[in-house]
């Protein structure tokens, strides 16, 4: 019988350690080796729920399948957070929320402790974020989750892309009462610096809550929107986005428009998973590991 | 007496710089090219024209308004935005200093098609 080695050895012995963030494969059935504090969550981004369209023949089986990805996975995670873009935007009131309903019922099938969610432009920015409340609660808050502090900032209830003085005061409020090394994630649906504004990825007033983050030394940024994997540095902030569930776009600015990347029906789902992040937090290091909407 | 004299004499001369200077500016201002104003108007989800074409280093002036709702102008590339109210004028003037083609975009969340909603600026030499 091989010796099992766990996920953190693996990636040491591949070279991929270090402080910061380590980029993994999936590595189904390896077991994971926690120290007391260590944990891991999941994150799931742009479901997109109610699309419609050829760059996803499976728009109705694709998340359920993930859901069953999610499921299978050996350990389970601390938590799900959901970054946004849960629904596909509608205009139909109406429409928003029968899509809202459904996905809520979906995703209740995941076996998790807690599921956490937060808008993406498609569910709020049409109506301030009323209808995604209604379902899933606040559009900001914060968590602390075994010393590790987690704000959820909101950047798409307000449809200019803004988070807002308000929110910004609530921010700097916040981050006053955290330790200078407290370690810090922020969820966000929009990147919060300027990817590619050509495209809208962008937050117009971001560069104010990087301005309020910099102080602190561990903060490390997940985000969505973009339907891939990103990885960015503003300073010592890391900037992380994550795949989507429904259909994958273009690289930033790869291409005049950002239309999504076509079906590949030999290589089905190609582009779209979802991602666990273990927190090591006596090496202040995250590391990701990406997962495919299938699971061999 | 002698003070007035030289009051007088001062004024004469300010008055005759000032003229001197405001025909130096009349000439720098006719010299420089004229702003061309472009009239842009928005709906969902379309700007109309969506394709606009200027010349490098000739000033311009859109004048946007939408006929729905609250729009977004953002051409990125030369940091020119505005909001478009419905029933307002919104003006924005720049100067197209390089050439190629670029994306301007609504990037306020306007409905459905929002993600669509975009035109190209084309500068030439």
């Amino acid at each position: 019988m091989a010796k099992a080695i766990d996920r953190r050895q693996f990636l040491r012995l591949a070279g991929l350690g270090g402080v910061g963030v380590v980029l993994g494969s999936a590595l189904p059935g390896v077991a994971r080796a926690h120290d007391n504090d260590d944990f891991f969550f999941l994150q799931l981004s742009d479901t997109h729920w109610g699309f419609q369209g050829p760059p996803n023949p499976d728009a109705k089986g694709t998340l359920k399948k993930a859901i069953r990805s999610v499921n299978s996975l050996r350990q389970k995670p601390d938590f799900i957070m959901f970054t946004g873009d849960l629904t596909h935007t509608t205009d139909d009131p109406v429409e928003r929320r029968r899509r809202m309903a459904e996905f809520k019922q979906i995703v209740g099938e995941l076996e998790a402790k807690t599921v956490r969610f937060m808008p993406g432009e498609h569910d709020a920015s049409l109506d301030n974020g009323k209808a995604f409340q209604e379902f899933f609660g606040p559009t900001h808050y914060t968590f602390d989750h075994k010393d590790v502090h987690f704000i959820v900032l909101d950047n798409v209830s307000d449809p200019r892309a803004l988070i807002g003085d308000e929110q910004l005061a609530w921010l700097a409020a916040d981050l006053e009462k955290q330790a200078a090394d407290a370690p810090i994630v922020v969820f966000t649906h929009r990147p919060l610096f300027d990817l590619a504004p050509q495209w809208d990825w962008a937050t117009r007033d971001g560069a104010r809550a990087i301005e309020l983050l910099l102080p602190h030394k561990n903060v490390t940024v997940f985000y969505g929107h973009i339907h891939q994997e990103n990885h960015h540095m503003t300073g010592h902030i890391a900037h992380h986005s994550a795949k989507g569930l429904m259909f994958a776009l273009p690289a930033p600015g790869s291409q005049p428009n950002r239309t999504p990347v076509p079906w590949d029906p030999a290589h089905p789902y190609q582009g779209l998973g979802f991602r666990d992040v273990e927190a090591d937090l006596d090496e202040a290091r995250y590391t990701i590991t990406e997962y495919p909407v299938v699971r061999a | 007496m002698t003070n007035r004299k030289g009051a007088v004499i001062t004024a004469v001369t300010l008055a005759l710089l000032g003229l001197g200077y405001g025909a130096s500016f009349i000439a720098a201002e006719a010299a420089a090219p004229r702003v061309k104003v472009i009239k842009v108007s928005a709906r969902r989800f379309v700007y109309s024209p969506s394709n606009l074409t200027l010349k490098k280093g000739v000033p311009v002036e859109l004048e946007l308004t939408s006929s729905d709702v609250l729009m977004g102008f953002n051409l990125p590339d030369f940091n020119v935005r505005s909001d478009i109210i419905p029933g307002k004028v919104a003006r924005v003037r720049f100067v197209p200093d390089k050439a190629g083609k670029f994306i301007f975009l609504c990037d306020i969340f306007c409905g459905s098609g929002h993600e669509q909603m975009q035109g190209t600026l084309t500068v030439v030499d």
